[in-house]
């Protein structure tokens, strides 16, 4: 596939990725960039291996095919110790926020402090109470996970993310089953830390509207394949039918409604025998 | 962080109870503490037979124990059993004429060398001997003898 | 037929792999234990939820068993008059089996289910991947000092249930059927021997909390992460557990006390 855009300025690079899980083919020899400093969107239907894709990102999978470089490096040619460097330098939110349970918010997110540095703890105190403000939860500091709701839990896994002050953050499905305030708040926050804090966002997500609110660049995948790709403008005019499919919801379209069977009067009509 | 402190006193303690089960069973239950015990001595006797009697078993007057066997070899020339025997110091006012009989304690418990202090002003020594005995009862033996007596009395 | 040696031939593969993953993940753990000593904290948080929260089941259960075997003990020895060799078979029991035994079962079913589902459900709610992604290796973090509270607290819960045993069984023997206590005690204490029947009780032990934490940790590492694989991963630590730590206990006794 060619590239339209240059790779000069890109943080990541995926060239010629192919993966697969079993028999299925997830990506079939796509490529990609994302430029630093923006936010670039990953879109597609669930199932499309959005989530694999930042895991293979992050090297904790491994491509059948294909180079993955992040920052200049090939992810997965790094040794364990130069890997674990890397990962400093990236942040990733998960779509359940994948806190700590044991541990309330503030030790959470001073987490990656304390097994990363040796900051003394009022040091790591300022830091921890720094991100937590970022977030808008400093008064959560004490509560534990299971007391926080689904947006909240992200917005702490949000300002555990950046505890370190990494590079680039990877968001995997930020908006999903948010309801409208968490969501815009999460859209709100993602566009403002960008911005402050310079970093580089990619974000994963079904979710059409807000996504193609804050993202800078778009990707849409489907099958395994780059189907569109664009600003947010240039998607909301593709021509592609399957693009206009999915991002005006419609339910029917290149993507059948039906799941594959055959035909529906011959298996109304016939004896319902086994087969 | 305040619960931390007294997790760490209940770990302690865990800890420290689980040691002192450990302990419990060393001292206690186990022979240890017959090793570890300071002062003894050793004597020994010259059993015609000793049975079942084993390295470890007890050394027992009047029912107390007082020490425990060390050694049993068997004597070539006499063709005899020869126990010897760690007695604690404390117990050092063994008369010379004291009998050494190999008992049963029930049974069919373990068998342990019991002494019989005589009248003698003498005490027993270090490496003392003893030189009365009385050999295990070989129940077999005993069974067969007294088999044999009552046929014999039947004959009459 | 072949059908059935196709299966047969598949399942003795996956059984193969899944003990060679098993094997790896063992060095994986072993391999952070420096790490861990360097941080005590982590180990004593572990030692509070391994062993203290197991410490009542098992000083009951161990009270409960002396005392059964106190009085089971005395009514078939006293058919024998030999009720003073009572605390020698209580104690030689508990030391030798029941002790280790009983205890890691219990364990296996308090502790190491939980370590299971904890560590199932950490892998579930992605914290594990998290983890990997802020570049702490959950193994060496989560998995090495639950690996290590399991393996210490292991033979001092055994030698607690064997204590509170031999205590239980002095209080029916002595208490209630009239064994003099001295004789329990001196009995005993001339029959089990420091390093045969000690000794050897506490090594079980410790290969007992070695294999059921081994296993527990494993399990809950391998889970499928949904709730359904993680409570049937729950239920496999139990059973290969069980069948592990009586298997083991077999081939140790023959080990130890075999030429006597």
């Amino acid at each position: 596939m060619d590239n339209s855009v240059s790779s000069q300025d890109s943080i990541v690079s995926v060239r010629n990725l192919s993966f697969s899980r079993g028999n299925k083919k997830i990506f079939d020899d796509i490529s990609l960039d994302f430029q630093r400093g923006k936010i670039t969107a990953i879109m597609g239907p669930s199932g499309t291996g959005k989530t694999t894709l930042l895991k293979l990102i992050g090297g904790q999978l491994f491509p059948e095919q294909g180079v993955i470089t992040v920052d200049g490096q090939d992810v997965h040619k790094l040794r364990r110790n130069e890997l674990y460097e890397l990962r400093k330098r990236l942040g990733m939110l998960f779509q359940s926020g994948a806190l700590l349970t044991d541990m309330n918010v503030f030790d959470n997110v001073a987490f990656p402090l304390r097994e990363h540095t040796h900051l003394p703890e009022s040091m790591i105190r300022t830091l921890v109470l720094m991100k937590l403000q970022a977030v808008g939860l400093r008064g959560a500091r004490n509560l534990m996970p299971n007391e926080l709701s689904g947006g909240m839990a992200r917005r702490v896994a949000l300002a555990r993310a950046i505890a370190l002050d990494p590079m680039m953050i990877l968001y995997d499905e930020p908006f999903t089953g948010q309801d409208p305030i968490s969501m815009g708040v999460l859209v709100h926050l993602i566009k403002s830390l960008n911005n402050i804090l310079g970093l580089t966002s990619i974000i994963v997500s079904h979710d059409v509207h807000d996504t193609s609110a804050i993202a800078d660049y778009i990707y849409v995948l489907s099958g395994g394949k780059i189907v569109g790709q664009g600003t947010p403008e240039e998607i909301q005019q593709s021509d592609s039918e399957w693009v206009q499919q999915f991002m005006t919801g419609a339910a029917d379209g290149p993507v059948h409604f039906h799941y594959p069977a055959k035909d529906y009067v011959d298996d109304l009509m016939s004896t319902g025998k086994r087969y | 962080m305040q619960h931390t402190n007294t997790q760490d006193t209940i770990v302690g303690l865990f800890v420290a109870s689980g040691i002192a089960g450990l302990l419990f069973l060393a001292m206690q239950v186990s022979n240890l503490s017959s090793f570890v015990d300071e002062d003894s001595y050793t004597i020994t006797a010259r059993f015609e037979n000793s049975g079942a009697l084993k390295v470890k078993s007890q050394v027992s007057a009047a029912g107390v124990k007082i020490g425990h066997v060390i050694g049993i070899n068997f004597d070539p020339k006499t063709y005899e059993s020869v126990v010897k025997m760690s007695i604690n110091a404390k117990y050092n006012t063994l008369p010379d004429d004291t009998t050494a009989s190999i008992f049963t304690a029930g049974l069919l418990g373990e068998q342990y060398v019991n002494l019989d202090p005589g009248g003698s002003d003498v005490y027993l020594q270090k490496d003392g001997k003893i030189e009365i005995t009385q050999s295990a009862i070989i129940l077999e033996k005993a069974i067969g003898q007294f088999l044999f007596k009552s046929a014999a009395e039947e004959k009459k | 037929m072949i059908q059935f040696i196709q299966n047969l031939g598949k399942s003795t593969r996956t059984s193969f792999n899944k003990l060679g993953r098993a094997t790896y993940f063992l060095f994986e753990i072993i391999s952070g234990t420096l790490g861990i000593l360097l941080r005590p904290r982590l180990l004593v948080n572990q030692l509070y939820s391994v062993g203290v929260l197991s410490f009542l089941i098992i000083t009951i259960s161990g009270l409960f068993v002396g005392m059964v075997l106190g009085l089971q003990g005395y009514y078939t020895l006293s058919d024998f008059g030999a009720e003073e060799t009572l605390g020698v078979m209580v104690a030689a029991s508990l030391v030798r089996e029941l002790g280790p035994v009983v205890s890691a079962l219990l364990f296996a079913g308090r502790a190491g289910s939980a370590l299971t589902a904890e560590i199932g459900l950490m892998k579930a709610t992605e914290q594990l991947s998290g983890m990997e992604m802020m570049a702490v290796d959950p193994i060496k973090r989560i998995l090495t000092p639950r690996f290590l509270a399991g393996l210490i607290s292991m033979p001092l819960l055994a030698g607690l249930f064997s204590a509170v045993g031999i205590v239980g069984g002095q209080i029916i023997g002595s208490g209630l059927l009239g064994v003099d206590q001295g004789i329990y005690w001196s009995q005993m204490q001339a029959s089990i021997d420091f390093h045969d029947d000690i000794i050897n009780g506490i090594i079980k032990s410790v290969v007992f909390g070695f294999v059921t934490s081994w296993i527990a940790l494993f399990e809950g590492y391998d889970a499928i992460p949904t709730s359904e694989g993680v409570s049937r991963a729950t239920t496999r630590t139990v059973v290969n557990s069980a069948f592990s730590i009586l298997g083991l206990d077999f081939i140790l006794t023959a080990l130890m006390f075999g030429d006597n």
